[in-house]
């Protein structure tokens, strides 16, 4: 038996070619386990549907792991040989009893035992999870949950297990890689180690400073208060796509000097003082690299329209300020970069002609990493460590006031704030406006019939949307996008935040719905 | 450890395969084309088109190779006169209700059913009968539909049911009557159908072709330029289309090692941003509460005057970037490297934590 495990991830919507390879294990007989508050496409199919509270991800994945611990279905050897810190996980999830996982999650028990039954028993099982997981407060803990329980099994290693990560944007992986990160410098090489810092100042000519710098919601909130004066933002739209709108919008109206580089105007570059022209995918040469870390060539096809892709502007920019850039063609950035980062030592252009490869790729004649921790975790010592993590829940939580609860996400026609995806001949025709789903029960309670306008407010401010009544929403729960700048979903969500990682609580906000 | 135990000769090559192949697979591992029509790798094998028919030693008929899996020592042609005539009369029957009016149909140029006509020195005038005609559908923005053209090879059915499980078309009625369509041949809308465009991605004829793409031009006039989806993370690769300065179409890239010629809606038909009037096409300086246009000289003068202005005045730690997951590894480096080496800072951070 194989078993797939999908948690807070809806593919068949965000990521369609990756529900192609889910949707052949199905037809070949894979199992199927979803954890999603929303029944999509993949939870309607699925042998059991995990149905948990946003928010409860983290009761949920240690009420699996008591259930697999307390039927003696763990992989003992996997956990005696590849593993540490198992008897603390293990007192930590006796208090995640299965009455208390029902009370907590709202999924029932004979779930949570056929779902932990069917991938602890499985000989290849892989987790596969969204932002589901990591966009709460308690995002970083709710992925190490993940982790915890792929450990328990020994589900990693193997071709066809571990955990996979959806990646959200084309090049999340790629920009996490490549340094532009307040602690690290590009391979994740920390600005605290000295070593580190030394190879970079070697090759760069620079002095670095030792500590971590500001996470781009820390220099926001430093904007508001006045303390920080000049940001260059490249393609991003945080007034549209982060969440507690009118907070970022304060922010980039004090700063003083605010510069933002796009393809369209978008909500954000109303606030820039210079706007700078972007150059679409199709007009430059470089790489990506995907949620497999596979690193792939993206080509120029036509020319930058304002004569300039991103590349050569920094590299313009940077030597008017003092520190010289000169670079022919990005094929000689990436030589630099494999010359800095192990990780990426042996990719060059020649080499990805074909086809990408998977980094950890450290030498010109490795042939890249398709599975990673097969012997060893990066960790000193090799050995995984279990986390011993508790329930915190959301941020904010339904009250009288605001009694449903507002979940986020993407659909498939659309793209994040959608200045591609509403300028592309067709899609806008076939998907025009937001839609609030609501679920029947909800509806009904509120008179709210399909197609009506509504209004939807929390704390901090209303928007109206047209409602679609539909049983992809679980009573109590409703669901916007973001892609659509007639209505800011994310004027509604709310300023919570991993303090770890600073990732926001777009998956779980309070709000009313009302005609 | 694979299990090479089958020993098999093709048109005299000795070769070891593996029990679950077919005579197709193994033939295309070492080089020889066998023709096809209904066959598409994404697919499971069919033989409805029995294009791809080769002789086997001591089996008195010809055997589908996309459907015959390898047995030891088998001894197969795969081309010889008596098959070359037997897929000339296929090609004929298909033929005889077929427009043929390669002139001006949009596949022209990339249609698999003209170039085996040309290949097999064929055209629709051997066999007389009664003729599809039916009108061209053109029910929703991305996929036009010709049934005229249609062999019945079955890939537009099998791909969107076997690979997308959309349940959008199949095969309906029966006999001279069968076509691909919609339940009670409603209309393409999102509540039947995801314009993913995998139907016309697999179609070997101009029945189904991208709507957006019609009229832009012959497949042979477009540079193809291959690269990757700027949508999500997937990193699915295609072909941009370009003729002239213009993207006019996308394209699968087969070979793909992750979505194998596969695409979304987005990957497939989300491209006409790139050449959206709204494009931001030089550098603006805010003035009062407009923006004016500037020279790139100007405007880059400016801001870099500016941020050491701001540098020198309040320090490098009041100064920092933003780096986008939307763009290329290395721009994400310069930027980073940027902010640390222009600036001095540590302040740079990208959009993948929100």
């Amino acid at each position: 038996m194989d078993t797939l495990f999908l948690f807070g991830s809806n593919p068949t919507e965000a990521h369609p070619i990756v529900s192609l390879y889910l949707k052949k294990a199905l037809r070949k007989g894979a199992k199927l386990v979803v954890g999603d508050p929303r029944k999509t496409w993949m939870a309607k199919r699925a042998d059991v549907w995990l149905n948990l509270k946003p928010g409860s991800n983290i009761a949920l994945l240690n009420g699996l792991v008591n259930v697999i611990l307390q039927n003696g279905w763990e992989n003992k050897e996997f956990i005696a040989k590849r593993t540490e810190g198992f008897d603390e996980l293990r007192e930590k999830v006796k208090e995640y009893d299965l009455d208390r996982v029902e009370k907590l999650t709202g999924v029932s028990k004979e779930n949570i035992i056929e779902a932990a039954r069917l991938y602890s028993h499985a000989d290849k099982a892989m987790i596969v999870y969204g932002l589901g997981v990591t966009e709460h407060q308690t995002g970083t803990e709710n992925a190490m949950a993940v982790a915890n329980l792929a450990l328990v099994c020994g589900h990693l290693g193997r071709p066809s297990t571990g955990i996979m990560a959806l990646r959200g944007q084309n090049n999340v992986q790629g920009a996490s890689d490549l340094g532009p990160l307040p602690a690290t410098l590009p391979g994740y090489q920390p600005v605290t180690d000295p070593k580190s810092r030394e190879k970079f100042e070697k090759a760069w000519g620079v002095k670095i400073k030792d500590k971590p710098g500001l996470k781009s919601v820390e220099m926001l909130d430093e904007c508001k208060r006045g303390n920080f004066k000049g940001i260059f933002i490249l393609g991003e739209d945080p007034a549209q796509t982060d969440p507690d709108i009118h907070h970022v919008r304060a922010a980039l109206e004090s700063v003083e000097f605010l510069v933002v580089q796009d393809i369209f105007h978008t909500e954000t570059t109303r606030f820039a003082h210079v706007i700078l022209p972007g150059a679409s995918f199709a007009e430059k040469n470089g790489t990506f690299t995907n949620g497999e870390r596979r690193v792939q060539r993206v080509r120029k096809a036509v020319e930058p329209v304002s004569g300039m892709a991103e590349w050569q502007v920094i590299s313009k920019l940077s030597t008017l300020m003092g520190y010289k850039m000169d670079y022919n063609h990005p094929s000689e950035i990436m030589d630099e970069i494999a010359s800095l980062v192990p990780i990426y030592g042996g990719i060059s252009y020649d080499r990805i002609e074909k086809q990408g490869i998977q980094w950890p790729c450290p030498t010109k004649d490795h042939p890249g990493t398709t599975t990673l921790y097969t012997d060893l975790f990066s960790r000193p010592g090799g050995l995984a460590r279990f986390m011993a993590l508790d329930h915190k829940g959301s941020g904010e939580v339904p009250d009288k006031e605001y009694p449903l609860v507002l979940i986020t996400g993407r659909v498939r026609e659309h793209y994040n704030n959608g200045s591609m995806t509403k300028r592309s001949a067709g899609i806008n025709d076939v998907v025009p406006e937001e839609l609030l789903e609501i679920s029947s029960e909800d509806a009904q309670k509120l008179k709210i019939k399909n197609g009506d306008m509504v209004k939807v407010s929390s704390k901090r401010a209303e928007i109206k949307v047209r409602a679609k009544v539909t049983d992809r929403s679980q009573s109590g729960n409703v669901f916007l996008t973001f892609h659509h700048r007639e209505a800011l979903s994310n004027l509604l969500t709310s300023e919570h935040r991993d303090p770890i990682t600073g990732t926001p609580e777009y998956k779980s906000c309070a709000v009313r719905v009302e005609k | 450890m694979s299990e090479h135990n089958i020993k098999i000769t093709i048109n005299g090559i000795e070769t070891l395969c593996q029990k679950d192949e077919t005579i197709l697979q193994a033939a295309k591992k070492i080089g020889v084309r066998i023709p096809t029509l209904c066959n598409d790798k994404r697919l499971e094998p069919y033989g409805g088109c029995r294009l791809c028919i080769v002789e086997v030693k001591g089996v008195p008929r010809p055997l589908p190779a996309c459907t015959t899996p390898v047995a030891d020592k088998m001894e197969i042609i795969t081309e010889n006169d008596n098959i070359r005539k037997l897929r000339a009369s296929l090609i004929e029957l298909l033929l005889s209700n077929h427009p043929n009016d390669c002139m001006r149909c949009e596949r022209t140029g990339d249609c698999k059913l003209q170039n085996l006509s040309y290949e097999y020195g064929v055209d629709g005038s051997r066999f007389e009968g009664e003729m599809w005609d039916i009108p061209i559908r053109e029910d929703n923005p991305f996929i036009t539909y010709e049934p005229n053209k249609c062999i019945l090879c079955g890939r537009c059915t099998r791909i969107c049911n076997e690979v997308v499980m959309a349940g959008t078309i199949e095969l309906t009625g029966r006999g001279f009557n069968s076509m691909p369509d919609t339940a009670f041949r409603k209309p393409r809308t999102l509540d039947n159908c995801e314009f993913c465009g995998q139907c016309v991605s697999t179609c070997p004829t101009g029945a189904l072709t991208d709507r957006k793409g019609r009229g832009k031009g012959r497949s042979y006039e477009m540079k193809k330029v291959k690269t990757t989806c700027s949508y999500c993370g997937t990193g699915c690769n295609f072909y941009l289309n370009v003729k002239g300065d213009k993207v006019v179409k996308v394209t699968s890239d087969y070979d793909a090692p992750v979505n194998h010629g596969n695409l979304c809606i987005k990957g497939r038909y989300g491209y006409d941003f790139i050449h959206h009037p709204e494009r931001i096409k030089t550098p603006l300086i805010r003035k009062g509460d407009t923006f004016v246009e500037a020279s790139w000289d100007e405007a880059l003068g400016l801001v870099a005057n500016k941020f050491k202005e701001l540098i020198e005045k309040h320090g490098p730690e009041k100064v920092g970037g933003f780096s986008s997951s939307r763009c290329t590894n290395e721009e994400n480096y310069l930027l980073a490297k940027w902010v640390r080496c222009a600036v001095g800072s540590n302040n740079v951070d990208n959009c993948a934590r929100v």
